[in-house]
C-alpha cells in the first residue's frame, strides 16, 4: 500500500509509456494488444543500421480507469522521439478504428501522447498514418466515441502529435508537457530568431508549456506532474466530453478565431496573460499546480464547450 | 547493425510464474530486454541486436557473469540495443530476472 501511494506520485514526465499505463490504470487491470512478444516492429529501421523496439515504441490494450473500460495507447517518447511511423501509426490507428466499429468494446480513449512528430526514417508512411489517425479520431467521435488526450512527456505533443490532440475530445497537459505543430526550432529555422528564438528556453517553455495551453483554451485540464494527477485529469474531464456535432464545430471555430482577434499580435505568454486579466501575470511561471489549476478553471478563455 | 546470439546451460530453471517480461527502452544509453520463458530445462539463450559495433567479448563477458549469478534456465531473453553501458546491461538483465521470478 505504501508503495502504491508512493508510485502514484511519481512522475508522469520521467516515466516510461509502460509505467505511464500502469500508472494511470487501475492496478493490474492491463491487457495489452499486440506486446512486445508479437515482436511487430518497423520493417525500416534496420535499413538505417538503427536499433528497433519489439513494440515500435507504442503500448495499446485496455483496462480500467476507477471501475471504467477505457481503451489506452501511449507513445514512447524516449523511443527515436516517440516518433509517428508506419507500425507504430498503425497500432493507434487500429485501436481507434475498432472502438469506431465495436460498440461491445469500450467507447473511451486515452490517447497518452509522448512525440516529436513523424519518424524521419519512415517520413511518408508517418505522414499518411497521421491524417489516418486524425480522420480515425473524427470518426469514432462521429461515432459516440470519447477520446482524451494526457500530454505530459519528454517529447512533448509536436507535429503529428501536437494535430492529433488538436482532434481529441479534451486534452489534459501538465507543465512539462509542451503541445504546437511546429517545434521552436522549425519556427526559427524557416521565420528566423525575431519570430522565436529557440535558444530563449523560458520562452519557449512559457509559450508551449502547458500553463499557456490552459490559459488560452489550447487545453482543457491542467494536471499534476504525477500518475495520480493525470488519472484525476483523465476522470474530471469524461465528466464533461462534447457532442461531436454541427453546434460543437461553430462553437469551436468561434473559439478559434476569438483566440486568434485577442492574442495574434501578442509576442510572448506573458502579454497573453495580461490580455487575460491575469493580476499578477509574471508570477505564473513560479505558481504551483493547485493554485494555477483554480486560477485557470476561473479564466473564461479556458473554459468553453467547444472543441 | 552487429547481432551477437549466446547460448548458455544454466544452473537452474528460474523461479517465478511470469511468462513474458519487458524492461527498459530503446533510447540513448539504454536497452530494451525482453525475456520468455519459452525453452526447455536450464537452457538460456540470450540474443543482441546493436548498433555499436567492437564491444563483442564485452556483451560476452556480461552475458557470462549475468548466467552465472542469476541462473536464467528455461528464458530466452532479447536485447535491442540503444548504445548501453555495460553496467546499464547488467542491471536491466538483472530488473528483467526480477519481473520474472513474480508470482
Amino acid at each position: 500500500m505504501e508503495n502504491a501511494a508512493i508510485y502514484a506520485q511519481a512522475s508522469w514526465f520521467q516515466a516510461t509509456a509502460r509505467q505511464r499505463v500502469a500508472g494511470l490504470l487501475d492496478p493490474n487491470s492491463f491487457t495489452e494488444f499486440l506486446g512486445p512478444s508479437e515482436r511487430v516492429q518497423s520493417p525500416h529501421l534496420h535499413l538505417f543500421d538503427l536499433p528497433s523496439a519489439f513494440d515500435d515504441g507504442v503500448v495499446i490494450g485496455r483496462g480500467k480507469l476507477d471501475g471504467e473500460d477505457v481503451l489506452v495507447a501511449a507513445q514512447e517518447g524516449q523511443f527515436m522521439g516517440g516518433t509517428f511511423a508506419e507500425v507504430s501509426g498503425a497500432k493507434m490507428v487500429g485501436l481507434v478504428r475498432a472502438a469506431r466499429d465495436h460498440k461491445n468494446l469500450s467507447q473511451i480513449i486515452l490517447l497518452l501522447l509522448d512525440s516529436g512528430g513523424v519518424r524521419l526514417q519512415e517520413a511518408n508512411a508517418g505522414e499518411l498514418v497521421v491524417a489516418e489517425l486524425m480522420r480515425a479520431i473524427v470518426q469514432a467521435r462521429s461515432a459516440g466515441v470519447a477520446v482524451i488526450a494526457l500530454v505530459g512527456g519528454k517529447a512533448g505533443a509536436f507535429g503529428g502529435a501536437g494535430l492529433t490532440a488538436a482532434t481529441c475530445s479534451r486534452i489534459a497537459v501538465s507543465e512539462q508537457g509542451r503541445i504546437a505543430v511546429s517545434g521552436p526550432e522549425v519556427i526559427e529555422t524557416n521565420k528566423g530568431v525575431e519570430e522565436f528564438d529557440s535558444k530563449n528556453k523560458a520562452l519557449v517553455w512559457s509559450t508551449d508549456g502547458g500553463k499557456n495551453r490552459r490559459l488560452i483554451g489550447g487545453a482543457d485540464a491542467f494536471a499534476e506532474d504525477s500518475m495520480e494527477g493525470f488519472r484525476a485529469a483523465a476522470k474530471a474531464l469524461l465528466t464533461h466530453v462534447p457532442a461531436f456535432d454541427l453546434r460543437t464545430m461553430q462553437a469551436e471555430h468561434k473559439r478559434l478565431a476569438e483566440r486568434q482577434e485577442n492574442f495574434g499580435a501578442c509576442d510572448d505568454a506573458v502579454s497573453m496573460w495580461r490580455i487575460l486579466s491575469i493580476k499578477n501575470p509574471e508570477a505564473i511561471r513560479d505558481m504551483d499546480s493547485k493554485d494555477f489549476a483554480a486560477l485557470a478553471s476561473s479564466i473564461k478563455e479556458a473554459n468553453h464547450d467547444a472543441r | 547493425m552487429l547481432t551477437l546470439k549466446f547460448r548458455h546451460t544454466a544452473k537452474r530453471r528460474l523461479s517465478g510464474k511470469q511468462d513474458t517480461a519487458i524492461i527498459g527502452v530503446v533510447a540513448s544509453g539504454n536497452l530494451e530486454v525482453l525475456l520468455e520463458r519459452v525453452l526447455p530445462g536450464a537452457e538460456c539463450e540470450v540474443d543482441i541486436a546493436t548498433p555499436i559495433t567492437g564491444y563483442d567479448e564485452t556483451w560476452k563477458a556480461v552475458i557470462d557473469e549475468f548466467v552465472e549469478r542469476f541462473s536464467p534456465g528455461g528464458l530466452r531473453i532479447s536485447v535491442n540495443d540503444g548504445g548501453a553501458r555495460p553496467d546499464t546491461v547488467f542491471l536491466r538483465l538483472m530488473q528483467g530476472c526480477a519481473l520474472m521470478e513474480e508470482v
